[in-house]
């Protein structure tokens, strides 16, 4: 596990660090101790089911089990990669655990060659030992079953499958609470409109009084002391109306391009020349520096949230804590601590860089005493809360969200509403993909009847029954639209094929998506995604119940 | 053991019954030419000839999709050998692989699990073929993290059209590529048609161009641990030469990053700097991208369709780029970039370079470097002066650096003169005609 004699001062660089590295650097080493103890259920071993399990093999689960009854046909060979000539009539359980073992020597695999109804009647339990279950291909009533038994366990639940050019994947999750969503473009963090006490007297100690001095001070000083400034003149308060309250703050478009025109003269006045670095770093971050310090409206759902008043674990705990905090600081969340690079001398930005973080650590140490305080309390002291966990929490409470799901029972149990209200809008050029979303849902049903898909054999026959089996459906569901010939066709041409390419593509996305629920990091898909290869094209649903 | 690939045994024609279905059967959304028929897929699978361009992330995935979908001759090129941190994605590499010949391990490893492939490996450069070699494929999929060799291919494949006598394309020269690329969460996937729908030369534009920081800043005024980590790379080892005078970093060896990441640490406490760790080390000296399994598998996926799109017409292939990221949900984005009229790789038009009557030869070459357009590496350049090829510049004759001060007039480029440039980035070199501002149309 170790690599060549590290030099004492030197960190150990293991075999797994170095196999894991271009990985690492985007979950790093939390995200991947949570991946490496996530035990996987794949049930059905298709191709689908062979590509998700791959990229979560790859990365490092901890372990998979494989839940397949079927055994080995030609068929499965020619599309899955996971099984060979030598798997043909065996069961498909083991031979695809086989294969995919071979991948990475640090995870474990099973297999249990039987079908997921049976097992669920022996043992109601079976899946809950999990930490996330992946069904593919399943018929109707065992992924409504499923989907209960899940459900209540709150245990999170994929449904993938692929259909020709068509791929749908379903994410059924109870509550999924992230801290580390690494957000593209976050936010600073720099409360400009709100400088906190130590800042207030670390801008002050600063004199800018000759341009030796200026053109090695950050630009965050100098947009500080112009600020200043412009308020203390009463710049801001021009052209108010009545019905808006007076802003202090330049934080419009417009009075954001009135203040440039003013600052441009100020760092002129103390000294600076329109080519120097922090001149022209100055002005262009009035548009991102100079925000409103607010608390996001998710973050605020999250901590109106009725959890946070009976919280039952850290990440409830720790919103607890951020509530009691934001209610005694008049609405604001913990400092992030984080500055960006601007140019400037060593020293003069590393001192400001300190008084942020130094506030940082105190507030985060703030919330630290008062989760401590609340897991008492609230008669959780079974839970350990580290400093350096809420370091994390409160640098990323800007970021924090949360995910409810809706039951794919429901769902089932239900017309998709706002999909057929969608579709009923725009029937002539409505996207493929939901009408495709309808399709599925009747191509289930059409499992669930007939035992087999649409065009297995013969797709001609096949075309007359599916649509009666959509008419049904759609009847049921008392909606106007109907369902797209050339759409009805399509899917009984596939007459329920796995093609290899487009079972990558979704296999590759739903894996990803078991990452992030397992790492609880980044955002994962809620809760629906089609894909459709036809067009090279895809679309996000949020199915949710009416309310 | 049963019968393995590469046995001269019949396949059973149920092994590919699910790919057969999309290509037996009629549909409404197929390409006008597409005959559905029992032979449709045999004739696919025998006849199209497809190269892999990278055995990578991207390549071992294209190897696998494209050797399931039913094309037996695949070509894979790649000159790389494995690296124990390929093995998170690289999917057909073992640990006990690691130092061996990319493109052979992965044509092995699929010639011995899907009966029938026939993946020929060529470990070499991409520019090690001649034109003859990309000429002899009816499709080639790139999968390459290199933008030059991108380029490069591109130019090789623009340079295989061949023109009517009236000015049309001869469509029988055109070969397709497919191009997939990754970073993290992010990727992409498009479909390049030469001269149809534009070429990486088109839209050379969404590469930006590597920032660097100021070298001032690296060597006065640190404030971020990569600051310092840049310090040690570029200004302290020369100076300090700490294994053998003149050793070249190497990124591979844990002592040279060891060494760096202890001095960087250094640096870094003399300016209470945190943040400098033995991984940010090597990742600021190796210029790491993270890369995991799942978006080399999509956008590998992405590509493998739109290749059968293309060999089987049972859909109309994409038309002509899609962006992938998976960091907030699952998005895409799928649209028609734009070609560039001018370009230099895919038109047949001269491009015309305007420029001072006193330009110099360096700010010429300065320009060709710079220009968001054309990011050459190190150009050379050569004209015909006085009846005669002269050769400008090139970095390898080491007379020609005289030239780089004096003026192209000097040189003896007159307005509206063609000046002829090679780089790395093109296998075939580009003409520029030159023109000077307030020349006049005489000259």
């Amino acid at each position: 596990m170790t690599s060549a004699s590290p030099s004492p001062k030197s960190p150990e660089v293991s075999e797994k660090s170095k196999k894991y590295d271009r990985q690492l650097r985007l979950w790093g080493d939390h995200g991947q101790n949570k991946l490496e103890r996530s035990q996987v259920c794949l049930i059905n071993a298709n191709a689908t089911g062979t590509e998700i399990l791959k990229s979560l093999v790859l990365p490092g689960c901890g372990s998979f089990v494989i839940v397949d009854g079927h055994r080995v046909t030609q068929e499965d060979i020619g599309n899955n990669f996971f099984l060979d000539v030598d798997s043909l009539n065996k069961s498909r359980a083991e031979c695809a655990v086989r294969l995919l073992l071979e991948l990475n020597a640090d995870v474990a695999g099973e297999a249990i060659a039987d079908h997921p109804d049976s097992l669920l009647n022996t043992d109601p339990k079976f899946f809950n030992r999990f930490t996330v279950v992946i069904g593919c291909h399943l018929g109707e009533r065992v992924l409504a079953t499923l989907s209960k038994v899940l459900w209540e366990s709150g245990i999170p639940f994929l449904h993938v499958q692929t259909t020709g050019m068509i791929g749908w994947i379903r994410i059924q999750q109870n509550e999924h609470t992230i801290i580390e969503s690494h957000p593209d473009n976050p936010k600073s963090d720099l409360r400009l409109d709100v400088p906190f006490p130590e800042l207030v007297s670390h801008m002050d100690s600063i004199q800018l009084e000759n341009r030796e001095d200026t053109v090695k001070t950050p630009w965050l000083v100098l947009l500080y002391k112009a600020l200043k400034s412009y308020i203390s003149q009463g710049r801001q308060n021009e052209n108010v109306s009545d019905c808006s309250p007076p802003e202090r703050y330049p934080f419009s478009g417009k009075q954001k391009t009135e203040f440039k025109n003013y600052l441009r003269e100020f760092l002129r006045s103390v000294g600076l020349e329109d080519m120097d670095d922090s001149f022209e770093e100055a002005l262009k971050a009035v548009n991102t520096a100079i925000l409103r310090t607010t608390v996001p409206d998710e973050v605020k759902a999250i901590l109106e949230d009725a959890k946070t008043s009976k919280p039952e674990n850290k990440f409830w705990i720790l919103c607890a804590a951020l509530k009691e905090f934001i209610n005694d600081r008049d609405g604001q969340l913990p400092l992030r601590g984080v500055l960006p690079d601007m140019t400037a001398d060593s020293e003069k930005y590393i001192k400001l860089q300190n008084v942020y973080r130094d506030k940082a650590t105190k507030d985060a140490n703030e919330i630290f005493d008062k989760a401590c305080q609340i897991m008492k309390q609230s008669g959780k002291q079974g839970l350990s809360i580290t400093v350096e966990e809420v370091r994390l929490f409160c640098k990323e409470s800007h970021n924090l969200r949360l995910i409810r799901g809706y039951p794919i029972h429901e769902e089932l149990a239900s017309s998709p509403n706002s999909v057929l209200v969608d579709l009923a809008q725009n029937m002539e050029e409505c996207d493929q993909e939901l009408m495709f979303y309808i399709i599925l849902r009747a191509h289930l049903r059409f499992h669930n009847e007939y035992s087999t898909y649409p065009g297995s054999d013969d797709s001609e026959t096949d075309i007359s029954r599916f649509k009666t089996t959509m008419m049904k459906m759609l009847n049921e569901w008392n909606t106007s639209v109907v369902a797209r010939e050339d759409c009805i066709h399509e899917i009984c041409r596939y007459g329920g094929a796995e093609i290899p390419s487009v079972a990558a593509f979704v296999g590759g996305t739903a894996a990803q998506e078991v990452i992030k629920i397992v790492t609880n990091q980044y955002v994962p898909l809620d809760n629906t995604f089609i894909y459709n290869a036809i067009t090279s094209t895809t679309r996000s649903l949020k199915l949710a119940a009416d309310l | 053991m049963g019968s393995k690939a590469g046995d001269s045994v019949d396949i059973p024609p149920e092994r590919h019954a699910h790919v057969r279905k999309l290509l037996e059967r009629p549909g409404p959304f197929t390409h006008p030419e597409f005959e559905p028929s029992k032979e449709a897929f045999d004739g696919f699978s025998s006849i199209v000839r497809v190269l892999i361009v990278g055995a990578g992330g991207l390549g071992c995935e294209l190897l696998k999709n494209l050797s399931l979908l039913g094309v037996k001759q695949l070509h894979v090129i790649d000159m790389d050998t494995i690296d124990i941190s390929n093995l998170n994605r690289q999917f057909l590499f073992r640990m006990t692989d690691v130092g061996s010949s990319k493109s052979e391990t992965a044509s092995k490893f699929i010639n011995g699990r899907v009966q029938g492939a026939q993946v020929v490996a060529h470990h070499c450069k991409i520019q090690d073929k001649d034109s003859e070699f990309y000429r002899s494929f009816h499709v080639i999929v790139c999968g390459l993290d290199s933008i030059v060799a991108r380029r490069w291919l591109n130019s090789m494949v623009c340079s295989l059209v061949e023109y009517n006598e009236d000015g049309s394309v001869k469509e029988e020269t055109l070969i397709p590529i497919i191009d997939g690329g990754t970073e993290g969460f992010k990727g992409n996937a498009r479909v390049i048609m030469p001269t149809m729908s534009p070429c990486i030369e088109c839209t050379l534009d969404l590469y930006p161009p590597q920032v660097n920081f100021p070298l001032c800043t690296i060597a006065n005024t640190p404030r971020l641990p990569e600051h310092c980590i840049e310090y040690v790379r570029i200004l302290q080892w020369p100076k300090d030469n700490p294994f053998e005078t003149e050793t070249a970093i190497d990124g591979d060896d844990p002592n040279h990053i060891n060494w760096i990441y202890e001095k960087s640490l250094e640096r870094a406490s003399q300016f209470g700097i945190t943040g400098v760790t033995y991984r940010l080390t090597q990742g600021v000296v190796k210029r790491i991208i993270p890369a995991v399994a799942s978006t080399n598998a999509v956008i590998a996926a992405a590509c493998a369709t739109e290749v059968f799109k293309l060999a089987t017409s049972c859909s109309i292939p994409m038309d002509n780029y899609m962006v992938f990221s998976d960091v907030e949900g699952i998005y895409t984005y799928t649209y028609k970039a734009e070609k560039k009229e001018n370009c230099i790789a895919c038109s047949r038009s001269v491009t015309t370079l305007e420029f001072p009557l006193e330009v110099t030869l360096q700010r010429v070459i300065d320009y060709l470097k710079e220009d968001p357009d054309y990011q050459m590496k190190s150009p050379g350049v050569t004209a015909i002066v006085n009846g005669r090829n002269k050769t400008l510049f090139t970095h390898v004759i080491e007379q020609t650096k005289a030239n780089l001060s004096k003026k192209m007039t000097e040189l003896g480029i007159i307005n509206n003169e063609v000046i002829t440039v090679a780089d790395e980035t093109t296998p075939v070199a580009r003409d520029f005609k030159i023109t000077y501002k307030d020349a006049g149309m005489e000259s």
